[in-house]
């Protein structure tokens, strides 16, 4: 079985987001890691050949940075990885991702049974790449799955919808967009790290996968990004317990006219 | 051209967020001069045209298939492209709902347009639509526009406000070619809860470590029942294992913008704001007078949250 997982480096979680004189966001000094949503999905990946057999191929969109991202996802356990990296990609818009990534898992590695993602990324949060593969590459789709399990080529995934939850079956080949709670990430052992300098990682270019800069044109174009207005402290209130909720529920009711 | 607006329904009952789509898109669409339109797909939900006329709806299409009961994304990807084949509109709105998340997308794709996903704001000058849309969970906000004929929107739930207005409401039937769908559901299960759908919700009650374990959650949910709020958790209350992670607010949960948020020993990491920064009001409550939440909060007691909610919740059922 080929399992592919689709992976994407961006900011940590924690980091402080600072505007460039530019109008665009600064990535200097910030850490860099593999999309918490996106280990979700290589682990359900690595899980899945653990138990069928196979081999797991993850890929990404990203500059020479993202060599790290890979493989760190080699030294969980994947086994081999394709970098797309073109100048032509920097700044891609979701619709460019994906243009490239199906080309790529249309033709080079076609043949996979499973395509994992995570549900989002957490920086630009749009989650579109997923449902744009999906549908480049005709498949079944499951979003925002919370648990998965193949067997005789069935696949069945249990997804959030708003307000509850939902069960899917899907014919192969599908793709999996993964949400937090699909599984408990492993963090990669001594020996993993070791084996992953070795592991295959290839780097290819628009020209490798037969795209044209223009096939890869963005169709959405950020004017300028600006932050949000801050919030200021507002009233401390303070005394005795009575006091107080009395005080804030009249806050609520005459000032703020929320309740 | 039109403005086409896809409305959400489930179980012959449409969502809150259609109407705030539909009401956003009749400003765009008195800005622009284009024509509004709204697409109603699903079985047996004809008569839910009617309802969609009050919100300034110049034709309602309506595709009504017993194919179409059960929303899928490939079928109902489908559909759309087939009518945006037909309309050519300028602009698609959508909401921001699980539903819109990733119909959007593989609509988009199949379309080859342009989507600017999780909009807090589109306006419309000097002959084109700008789209803002929050980056980082809403640490940065981004301007956008989409390049080509055909642009696609999803809009936050609960930021755009719903205003009645009058339109030509007529209603038409499409009846494009449906394919079989490659996935089949196969069993749903919604929380049986009557409290709100956190996305949906005008208030949210919140809680986090500070409640001390599993059992303070009793005291969010009694403070939410009297003001009929949903409930959110904070990250670390759900990697405890308080509570579902579908109760997560956050940057790597759900995010939010009700009127009210009250935030009970919830200290406001960087990660929490995220999610609920756009909220209108923003009551903090928590024992550590120097927590984060302070920072952000209109409204800030330092306190006993085992004293405070009690007495909070005492308080509004006199009220009531």
């Amino acid at each position: 079985m080929k399992i592919v997982a689709c992976i994407k480096q961006t900011f940590d979680t924690e980091a402080k987001i600072v505007v460039g004189g530019d109008g665009q966001i600064s990535d200097e000094g910030v850490n860099l890691i593999v999309n918490p949503y996106d280990e979700y999905a290589v682990e359900e990946a690595i899980r899945t050949k653990e138990k069928d057999g196979g081999e797991v191929v993850v890929v990404t969109v990203g500059g020479d940075k993202a060599q790290e991202a890979l493989r760190y996802c080699l030294a969980m356990g994947a086994d081999r990885a394709v970098l797309i990296n073109d100048p032509a990609l920097a700044g891609a818009d979701s619709r460019a991702v994906s243009v490239a990534l199906a080309k790529l898992l249309s033709e080079k590695e076609a043949g996979f049974d499973i395509i994992f993602t995570g549900k989002e990324s957490v920086d630009d949060g749009v989650g579109q790449v997923p449902s744009r593969l999906a549908e480049k590459l005709d498949l079944a789709q499951a979003n925002v799955v919370t648990a998965f399990e193949l067997s005789d080529g069935k696949a069945t995934a249990t997804r959030e919808i708003d307000g509850g939850s939902e069960t899917l079956e899907l014919v192969l080949p599908a793709l999996i967009s993964a949400q937090k709670g699909l599984n408990e990430v492993r963090y990669p052992s001594l020996p993993g790290i070791m084996k992953a300098k070795r592991k295959p990682l290839e780097v290819l270019a628009l020209g490798d996968l037969g795209l044209s800069v223009d096939d890869v044109a963005s169709k959405v174009e950020l004017v300028a990004a600006e932050l949000p207005p801050a919030r200021k402290a507002g009233q401390r209130l303070t005394g005795e317990v009575d006091e107080v909720v009395a005080k804030l529920v009249q806050l609520l009711q005459d000032e703020a006219k929320v309740i | 051209m039109s403005i086409v607006v896809c409305v959400e329904q489930r179980d012959g009952k449409l969502r809150k967020i259609t109407f705030e789509a539909l009401s956003e898109g009749k400003r765009l669409a008195t800005a622009s001069g284009e024509t509004l339109k709204a697409l109603l797909i699903g079985s047996g939900i004809a008569g839910l045209a009617d309802e969609l006329k009050k919100y300034g709806v110049d034709e309602v299409a309506v595709v009504d298939n017993e194919a179409l009961a059960a929303y899928t994304s490939d079928v109902y990807a489908a559909v759309l492209a087939a009518y945006i084949a037909q309309e050519n509109p300028a602009l698609v709105l959508f909401g921001h709902s699980a539903v819109g998340k990733e119909l959007a997308p593989r609509t988009a794709a199949k379309v080859d347009c342009g989507l600017v996903s999780d909009c807090l704001a589109v306006t419309f000058a000097d002959g084109d639509y700008l789209f803002s849309h929050p980056v980082y969970a809403g640490k940065a906000i981004g301007s956008y526009k989409v390049v080509g004929p055909v642009r696609m929107a999803t809009l936050r739930p609960n930021v755009f406000a719903v205003a009645e207005s009058e339109g030509a409401g007529a209603v038409v039937d499409f009846a494009p070619e449906i394919p079989a769908a490659k996935v089949t559901i196969t069993g749903v299960d919604m929380a049986s809860s009557d409290r709100p759908e956190l996305t949906e919700a005008d208030i949210i009650c919140s809680g986090g470590r500070g409640l001390g374990g599993p059992e303070g959650f009793a005291l969010i949910e009694g403070l939410a029942d009297v003001l009929g709020a949903a409930v959110g958790s904070s990250r670390a209350a759900v990697d405890a294992g308080w509570r579902e992670h579908a109760a997560q607010v956050g940057q790597t949960g759900k995010v939010v913008s009700p009127n009210l948020y009250v935030a009970s020993g919830i200290s406001g990491a960087i990660q929490h704001l995220a999610g609920m920064g756009s909220s209108k009001v923003i009551v903090g409550i928590n024992k550590d007078g120097e927590a984060n939440i302070f920072n952000v909060a209109d409204y800030g007691i330092e306190g006993d949250l085992n004293k405070v909610i009690p007495a909070l919740i005492e308080k509004l059922k006199e009220l009531q």
